[in-house]
C-alpha cells in the first residue's frame, strides 16, 4: 500500500470538555504514534501536553487512545493503525479523569489497585523483619508459574482503559488491580489473603467481570488479566460454598 | 455514543449475544409462565391457546426463542468453561461453535415444526 | 438498637460485598442447574413439535409424572432466580439501579416468577 505523504491527526485538546484539533505532520517511515504526537509538540503546537518517559515499551506511560483503541503509542508504529487517507485520531486513556490534551489522571487507577491490596504482606514477619528462613518457591512448581503469569505488569493502564465494566461501574477496581491481586493470592510467601480476597469480592470485584477479555486483548505485554479475574471468581466461589471464608 | 471500534473480536461480541439474549429470555420467562399457567385450566383451553399459536407470527417469535435459548445456554456453558475450568485457548473457534449450536437449534425448530 | 440507630449506620462494606458474593454464586450454581435442564427442555421441545402439538399429547406427557414434576420444579426455580440475577447486573450496569434494597426485590421477583413456573407445572401434573 502506497503510504500517505501527509498524516491527517486529530489530537484531543483540553480537559474532559474539550475538542479535537487537526494537525497535519509528514509521514515518515518507521514512524510510531508517539514520534507523531512528539513531532507534533515540537513543530507545531508547544502548548500540548502528553506523557512519555523510557519511548521503548518499558516504562508504560505513553498509552493513549488510538483511533478508538488504547495502546502504548511507543510501541504502535502509524502505518499499522493509520487510515486509508492518513487519518489519525488521538485521545487520552478512557475511564480516566482528563487533565489536559493527551494526559490522563491515572490516580483512581492506582488507588483501586490499593483498594485490592495490591502489596505483598511477608507471611513471616508481619512487622517488617526478616523471616528466619527462605521460602523455597521451585521455578517449576505449579504455585510458582501461577503467580509468574501476571507479574508482568507494568501499570500502563491500557486494560483499565479498554474495561466497559469500569465504564458502567466506578467502583469496580479493574484488571490491572485484580491481575495483581490474583498474583499475590497465588503467592506462597503472601500472608494477606484473606483481606485480599475480601477486597476484591462483590460488585466492585472480580464478580462484575463479564468475561469480555478486552483486557486480554489489549494488553501490551500479553497478560490475560481476564484469566486471573476468573481464578479469583473461582477461589472466592468454592471458599463461599464450603464455608471457608 | 459508543465506539464500536475496539469491541469487535469474538469474545466481546459474544458477550453481547449472552446480554442481549439473556435479557430477553429473562423477560419471557414470566410470560411463558403466565400463559402456561392459564392456559392448563382444562384441556379445551389449553387446545385454543395452542391453536391460536399456529400462526405464523408465533411460528417466527418462537423460532427466535428457541435460537435465543440454544444461544444463551452454549454461550452460558462457554463462560462457565472459562471461569471454572479455565478454559483459555481458541475461543474464537468456542465462539463461532456456540453460534453454530444457536442456528442449528432454530434450523431444527423449523424443520420440526413447518 | 433502634431501628431508626441502624438506619444511621453505614451499610457494612464487607457484608455488601458478601451479599455481592451470594448472588454470584447463586446465578452460577442455577447456571450449572439450567445448563442440564435446558439441553432436556430443548430435546423435548424439538422432539414434541414434530406432527403438531396438542393439549393431550402434552397432558399425556405430564400428567400423574412425578419425575417430571421434580424436573420442572427444579428447572423453574433455577431460571426463575438466575433471570432475576441477570436483570439486576444489566439494571446495575445501565440505570445504576443498585444497593440491598433493589438486591431484595429482584430476589422476590425471581422468587414470584419461579412460583408462577411452578404453578405451570403443577397445572400440567395434576
Amino acid at each position: 500500500m502506497a503510504e500517505p505523504a501527509c498524516l491527517k491527526v486529530s489530537v484531543w485538546r483540553g480537559g474532559a470538555d474539550g475538542h479535537f484539533a487537526r494537525y497535519e505532520v509528514p509521514a515518515r517511515e518507521n514512524q510510531t504514534v508517539l514520534d507523531v504526537v512528539t513531532h507534533i509538540q515540537r513543530e507545531l503546537d508547544p502548548s500540548l501536553a502528553y506523557r512519555f518517559a523510557c519511548r521503548v515499551g518499558m516504562c508504560g506511560s505513553c498509552a493513549m487512545t488510538v483511533n478508538g483503541r488504547a495502546r502504548w503509542t511507543c510501541r504502535t508504529h502509524v502505518r499499522k493503525v493509520v487510515g486509508a487517507g492518513g487519518e489519525l485520531e488521538l485521545r487520552p486513556l478512557a475511564n480516566l479523569p482528563v487533565i489536559r490534551d493527551l494526559a490522563a489522571d491515572l490516580s483512581p487507577f492506582f488507588d483501586k489497585w490499593q483498594r485490592a491490596k495490591g502489596h505483598f504482606e511477608p507471611k513471616d514477619a508481619p512487622d517488617g523483619a526478616v523471616p528466619e528462613d527462605f521460602a523455597v518457591v521451585p521455578p517449576g512448581s505449579k504455585a510458582r508459574q501461577e503467580a509468574d503469569a501476571g507479574i508482568e505488569c507494568i501499570g500502563c493502564g491500557v486494560c483499565y482503559a479498554s474495561c466497559d465494566v469500569v465504564a458502567w461501574n466506578g467502583d469496580y477496581l479493574g484488571p490491572a488491580a485484580l491481575n495483581r491481586a490474583w498474583t499475590l493470592v497465588n503467592d506462597v510467601r503472601d500472608g494477606a489473603c484473606a483481606q485480599r480476597l475480601d477486597a476484591v469480592a462483590g460488585d466492585a470485584g472480580c464478580h462484575s467481570c463479564h468475561s469480555t477479555q478486552s483486557c486480554t486483548e489489549r494488553c501490551p505485554k500479553n497478560l490475560d488479566p481476564s484469566a486471573a479475574i476468573a481464578g479469583l471468581k473461582r477461589r472466592l466461589f468454592w471458599d463461599t460454598l464450603l464455608g471457608r471464608r | 455514543m459508543m465506539d464500536l471500534r475496539p469491541r469487535s473480536h469474538p469474545t466481546y461480541l459474544a458477550f453481547i449475544v449472552h446480554r442481549v439474549s439473556g435479557l430477553l429470555l429473562a423477560l419471557f420467562l414470566p410470560l411463558h409462565f403466565w400463559a402456561l399457567g392459564s392456559a392448563i385450566s382444562g384441556e379445551a383451553r389449553l387446545d385454543g391457546f395452542l391453536r391460536w399459536t399456529e400462526n405464523p407470527l408465533a411460528k417466527a417469535a418462537e423460532t427466535a426463542l428457541v435460537v435465543l435459548l440454544a444461544a444463551h445456554l452454549a454461550g452460558g456453558v462457554r463462560v462457565l468453561a472459562l471461569e471454572f475450568l479455565g478454559w483459555r485457548r481458541r475461543q474464537k473457534d468456542v465462539v463461532a461453535v456456540s453460534a453454530g449450536f444457536a442456528l442449528l437449534a432454530g434450523l431444527l425448530f423449523l424443520l420440526n415444526v413447518v | 438498637m433502634s431501628a431508626s440507630d441502624r438506619r444511621d449506620t453505614p451499610e457494612n462494606p464487607q457484608r455488601r460485598a458478601r451479599a455481592q458474593t451470594h448472588l454470584w454464586v447463586a446465578q452460577r450454581l442455577t447456571a450449572m442447574v439450567l445448563g442440564l435442564a435446558v439441553l432436556v427442555h430443548l430435546a423435548t421441545i424439538l422432539v414434541a413439535v414434530r406432527g403438531g402439538l396438542s393439549a393431550a399429547e402434552i397432558l399425556e406427557r405430564t400428567r400423574g409424572n412425578g419425575a417430571w414434576l421434580a424436573f420442572y420444579a427444579v428447572f423453574a426455580l433455577a431460571a426463575g432466580l438466575h433471570g432475576a440475577i441477570g436483570l439486576r447486573n444489566i439494571a446495575a450496569e445501565t440505570i445504576g439501579l443498585r444497593g440491598r434494597g433493589a438486591d431484595l426485590a429482584w430476589l422476590a421477583i425471581g422468587l414470584l416468577t419461579a412460583a408462577f413456573g411452578i404453578r405451570a407445572a403443577l397445572g400440567l401434573y395434576a
